[in-house]
């Protein structure tokens, strides 16, 4: 137990693929071996997990009750504790974390996927505003984010230039990450070269979109020391949301990434890196001053979704990616943010140590 | 320490209709959601978190709706969750909204579920093709049908039980004003003269098409305790997933429907179903499944639900164990909303709001989903005590 009276909850095994497009399998055969792999780590079946849960869209995969077919992986037989969550597969650990807080099981797995490649995702989510006066105008996802990114540098907070230096350190952290799909080195001034994707931002300034998945397995206490050598544990985590309306709130920052932030500690503690779900640079931008995030934080050591952003499991794999790196002692605190919606809608923190 | 002691303390519901034209989809879940902090004497201010559920986004075309519908739920600076687990989804988010609380992570949790078919083409939704795959192109009825037929010839049932859960359905939806089907003048006769859709189904004997949200306000122990007005305890909440087709799955009564019945009776510490259980609200969308699920659930033996059927013990009018009181997801099914409408509906039993539906002495009362291809199931079991 810790001291706010919750169990002490680890992340311990995790296991990834993120590519520009799998043309050639579907959801179900790339998820069966990333499952295998994260129960295999710790030498669990899928029998030995306490609960499961998964978080997919059916809107991504163009099919309704897509996630009825992606179970079958798991192998549900005999049939399992389990449920799903129409969300980044962040919130899939969320309820997940809130089971295990629950005290009846001590282990729990969890995936997440995403198949944008055979749409265009910048149009698929103009699905998600309001669907009587946004939605019939159909505006894609980055020419929103553009507007949000016109209003940031109009405020002054944030220069072109100091995107592209986002843009390019997200390059230059990706190169030794074998699941980036956008890691060639670029200048700034080459960044800064580049033709409007959508006023003001550029094609570097976007995320870099990537088909995939991920799955992860948590456990409890003791039970979590058991299964390997230094599990990562949530110390705290916590989820809020904004205004969907964009004129109804200031898209220059983050309300609510800043609440759960709080609610989490981020800054009580020195941060050794963190893993933020930033799809553009101006998200970045607004989250490292949402979260409270110092100069000196190693921010997407990854390259973050700048570098491969799978819809769907981006979120998932920020916990994942810090997890790897605190369980081979690169860092002891980290802190994770997953987000949905337009312009950082809605929003997850969490702080990760090592034991 | 152990789980929280949860407590239902507001339950609020839309008026189900085919088409509720009059609302937007945030105006159809604020009607449910202010009905249930009206009950529970809340306001949004002391709602610590938000669990929304629904079937597939396909329905009404909008992607992850939680996040146009933040505001009109009152979550903005809150949390918000959304699950899916196909027509087992209202139980489902029931069970997540409850272990929110459960698990001491918030102290009170609004919980809401809904489909709004109306704005929609649910057959065009659910008939997407897919590369590499056939579509059964049946419907819902079609994939469920052969499955009845199967049980038929399993127990012997005589041909009319399921136009006796219909017609009786029918009857308890009467007393139920927020029932989207109130058919005053139905006879056994026309349901049974009613066209065959799917053998051995009949018009009169599958589930409408609605309109509809549905939701409930869970808090903790001490909030249940101090609350003034009608309180249902939860006692057990289960969750269990199957796979659709293996070889030797029993798809008349499948190893996650008896698994998941059995963890939840186990946790409210029920020995002898059918005498501790005082009402049951369950997810019947096809008239056979009354039968099917009454010895899935082990309220009877294999093969003998359907006479439980026929001797009217499933009656609100004399009956031991009546089912679906409200009415049943046979006289409102709005899919998104249906199984949080039974857990919902089994809350107001032993709260003993039910109205005119409502069992009389109701203690312990029972909430069933089922979804997939009968492969996802939740239940929970509620009381009138801790």
């Amino acid at each position: 137990m810790s001291d706010n009276g919750m169990r002490d909850i680890a992340i311990v095994s995790f296991a990834q693929r993120q590519q520009a497009a799998i043309p050639t399998e579907s959801e179900v055969e790339f998820m069966v071996p990333l499952m295998a792999a994260a129960k295999d780590a710790v030498g669990l079946t899928q029998q030995d997990m306490g609960f499961t849960c998964s978080g997919s869209s059916d809107f991504l995969a163009g099919q309704a009750f897509s996630f009825v077919a992606t179970i079958d992986g798991t192998g549900p037989v005999p049939p399992i504790s389990e449920s799903h969550v129409e969300q980044d597969g962040a919130w899939a650990l969320y309820e997940a974390w809130v089971k295990l807080q629950c005290g009846d099981v001590d282990t729990a797995f969890i995936y997440s996927y995403g198949k944008s490649s055979p749409g265009s995702l910048r149009d698929v989510l103009a699905t998600q505003m309001d669907p009587y006066y946004v939605a019939p105008l159909w505006p894609d996802a980055f020419a929103i984010e553009g507007i949000a990114a016109r209003m940031l540098l109009e405020s002054g907070k944030v220069s072109e230039r100091q995107l592209a230096e986002i843009a390019s350190r997200s390059r230059a952290n990706a190169v030794s990450n074998p699941h980036a799909v956008r890691s060639e080195l670029k200048t700034v001034d080459e960044i800064l070269a580049e033709e409007y994707l959508a006023d003001p931002l550029r094609p570097s300034d976007i995320p870099a979109s990537a088909d995939g998945g991920c799955a992860m397995v948590l456990a409890a206490g003791d039970r979590a020391r058991e299964l390997c050598d230094r599990p990562v544990w949530i110390r705290g985590i916590d989820h809020r949301i904004d205004a969907h309306t964009l004129g109804a709130r200031d898209l220059t920052t983050a309300m609510s990434a800043s609440i759960a932030a709080d609610k989490v500690g981020v800054n009580d503690d020195k941060i050794d890196f963190a893993e933020i779900h930033a799809p553009f640079t101006t998200s970045h931008a607004v989250l490292t001053d949402a979260l409270g995030l110092g100069e000196e934080v190693n921010i997407n050591p990854s390259g973050g979704p700048l570098a491969a952003h799978t819809m769907m499991a981006a979120g998932h794999i920020r916990f994942g990616e810090a997890f790897e790196r605190i369980a081979r002692g690169d860092g002891d605190r980290a802190v994770v943010h997953a987000t949905a919606g337009p312009v950082l809608q809605q929003n997850m923190v969490a702080v990760l140590e090592g034991e | 320490m152990g789980k929280e002691r949860t407590a239902v303390i507001g339950v609020g519901q839309t008026k189900y209709a085919s088409t509720r034209g009059d609302v937007s989809m945030a105006g159809l879940l604020r009607e449910a959601a202010y009905r249930a902090l009206e009950m529970a004497g809340k306001t949004w201010d002391e709602i610590d978190a938000v669990v929304m559920g629904k079937a597939p986004d396909f329905f009404e075309g909008v992607m992850m709706p939680e996040i146009y519908l933040a505001e009109a739920l009152g979550c903005v600076g809150k949390p918000i969750m959304r699950v899916h687990t196909a027509g087992s989804v209202g139980g489902s988010t029931a069970n997540v909204a409850a272990s929110m609380v459960q698990s001491r992570v918030h102290e009170t949790v609004l919980t809401i579920a809904w489909e709004k078919q109306s704005e929609s083409n649910a057959m065009w939704a659910l008939s997407l093709p897919q590369p590499f795959t056939t579509s059964v192109n049946a419907g819902a009825g079609g994939y469920f049908s052969p499955i009845m037929r199967r049980y038929m010839a399993m127990s012997g049932a005589p041909d009319l039980i399921g136009c006796m859960v219909a017609f009786k359905d029918r009857q308890h939806a009467l007393k139920n004003p927020y029932a989207h089907l109130q058919q005053h003048d139905l006879t056994f006769e026309q349901v049974v003269e009613s066209p065959m859709l799917w053998d051995p189904i009949r018009y009169s004997e599958t589930c409408p098409s609605s309109d509809g949200a549905c939701a409930m306000v869970f808090t903790n122990e001490a909030g249940g305790d101090a609350h003034d007005g009608p309180v249902a305890w939860i006692k057990g909440t289960a969750m269990r997933s199957e796979s659709n087709s293996y070889g030797g799955r029993n798809m008349v009564s499948p190893a996650a429907s008896e698994q998941c019945a059995d963890d939840v009776f186990a946790q409210a510490g029920i020995h002898d179903r059918r005498k501790e259980i005082d009402a049951v609200e369950m997810y019947v969308p096809f008239s056979w499944y009354e039968p099917m699920w009454l010895e899935s659930l082990g309220f009877a033996e294999k093969g003998q639900g359907w006479r439980m059927v026929e001797d009217g013990s499933t009656n609100l009018e004399g009956g031991d164990l009546p089912v679906n009181t409200s009415g049943g997801v046979l006289s409102t099914n709005a899919i998104g909303a249906s199984g949080m409408v039974r857990f919902a509906e089994s809350a107001m039993q032993v709260m003993g709001e039910a109205g005119e539906h409502q069992v009389d002495g109701c203690r312990t009362a029972f909430g069933h989903a089922y979804g997939g291809g009968a492969q996802y199931f939740a239940m929970w079991i509620v009381g009138a005590t801790k």
